[in-house]
């Protein structure tokens, strides 16, 4: 995004087809987005890895990870839903640690950059929930699926009338390492987006390592889709459905989910 | 000491980065977590082995590290994530690396990514529901 490459022939659909996603989002108007992403090594070090982190401040800036990149615009927090949101998942048994600093990386902020980027200034407060998916052992899906379920108790518990959007972030099947890297699954990535809509259960019911096998190492970052999930209703109406391959060395998949009312 | 088992050390061609391999290499991830910093970016370019003996590395990794043999580092415990911080700014992309995993061209790889492509409409015809554009 950086270098307007959008309508070249290799990214133009993959970028199309976040155009509904534009348009959703203007017409819903939240007020907050909470995304659900994970640190590459720029707030977190390796000295002290949280398995589940909350952003709990007033702003967050993105910062350089080592590759030089132009750092976009500080993020707006909302330190009290945050404090609320830590509050109430704790009580749940997400026993997370709290950030009232945070660098935000690539991970929250392509996302952001991928709904927003076209508008002078983000529209939205942010609310940053860091999941380890990088040093094993990491959380299990069926825990995140859980986190997210948690996630909707805390915010329906809120006392001030906000709207709330839920970021799972994440690229579907995808490796970057060893001799089996290039290796992805269309296949994988389309019965995890299915499953995802109508039975979260089969993807949460899969070990990290069958992840990892399907989806490759890096691929299992897939399982923060499942907190997005579960902060949504039992069943659910499909707003938007996208998949496009290759992006870089990834599926990308993006999905629309409403509340079924 | 010793250090269990796991299913995953099983998945060919892979290297799960856990709390063993962590454990043994964390002054190298120590090294390219430092990369995050321009200053830090060119005290390592000035002199790679002088930069590698400041966070302790073996004799292997440091090796490794003047020789940018991604492989290597990545058998001797590099997080991948971390590793781009040392490959992208000298211009590698993660095609580059990808190539260098498996030994082969650059081009060769993007044409096994590029090959997924090739059928997806009809799949995402298959699973149902997709945006077609």
């Amino acid at each position: 995004m950086s270098n307007k490459l959008e309508q070249t022939p290799y990214w133009q659909r993959f970028f199309a087809g976040y155009e509904p996603v534009k348009e959703w989002l203007a017409k819903v108007d939240p007020d907050i987005a909470i995304v659900v992403y994970n640190d590459h090594g720029l707030n977190f070090f390796l000295d002290t890895v949280p398995t589940i982190a909350l952003g709990c401040a007033d702003e967050y800036e993105n910062a350089d990870e080592g590759w030089g990149l132009q750092t976009l615009a500080t993020f707006e927090g909302d330190a009290a839903l945050s404090w609320h949101l830590a509050e109430s998942l704790v009580e749940q048994e997400f026993d997370l640690t709290t950030c009232q600093e945070m660098l935000v990386d690539h991970g929250f902020v392509v996302p952001m950059a991928l709904m927003w980027r076209h508008l002078p200034e983000w529209p939205v407060r942010a609310i940053p929930l860091a999941i380890n998916t990088v040093q094993h052992p990491i959380p299990s899906a069926r825990r995140l699926y859980k986190l997210g379920r948690a996630l909707r108790n805390a915010i329906v518990t809120y006392p001030e009338d906000v709207k709330v959007v839920v970021f799972g972030t994440g690229g579907m099947s995808h490796q970057l390492q060893g001799e089996r890297a290039g290796f992805i699954d269309v296949d994988f990535d389309l019965q995890c987006m299915n499953s995802i809509i109508d039975n979260p259960d089969w993807l949460a019911g899969m070990t990290t390592t069958e992840i990892m096998e399907r989806g490759g190492t890096e691929g299992v970052e897939v399982i923060m889709w499942l907190t997005m999930r579960g902060a949504l209703s039992d069943t659910v109406n499909v707003v938007h459905k996208h998949y496009h391959v290759p992006v870089s060395n990834t599926g990308a998949g993006v999905l629309i989910l409403e509340d079924a009312r | 000491m010793s250090w269990k088992k796991h299913a995953y050390d099983d998945i060919p061609g892979t290297y799960v980065f856990d709390g063993k391999t962590a454990h043994s290499a964390f002054g190298l991830n120590k090294l390219l977590y430092s990369l995050n910093r321009e200053a830090n970016r060119q005290e390592h370019a000035r002199d790679p082995a002088a930069y590698a003996d400041t966070f302790g590395l073996s004799v292997d990794q440091k090796k490794a590290l003047v020789e940018e043999n991604f492989l290597d580092l990545l058998r001797l415990g590099a997080n991948i994530y971390y590793l781009a911080k040392l490959a992208v700014p000298k211009g590698f992309t993660m095609q580059d690396t990808g190539a260098a995993f498996q030994g082969i061209t650059t081009a060769e790889f993007q044409d096994k990514l590029d090959a997924k492509a090739l059928d997806l409409d009809e799949k995402l015809v298959k699973a149902g529901g997709f945006w077609r554009g």
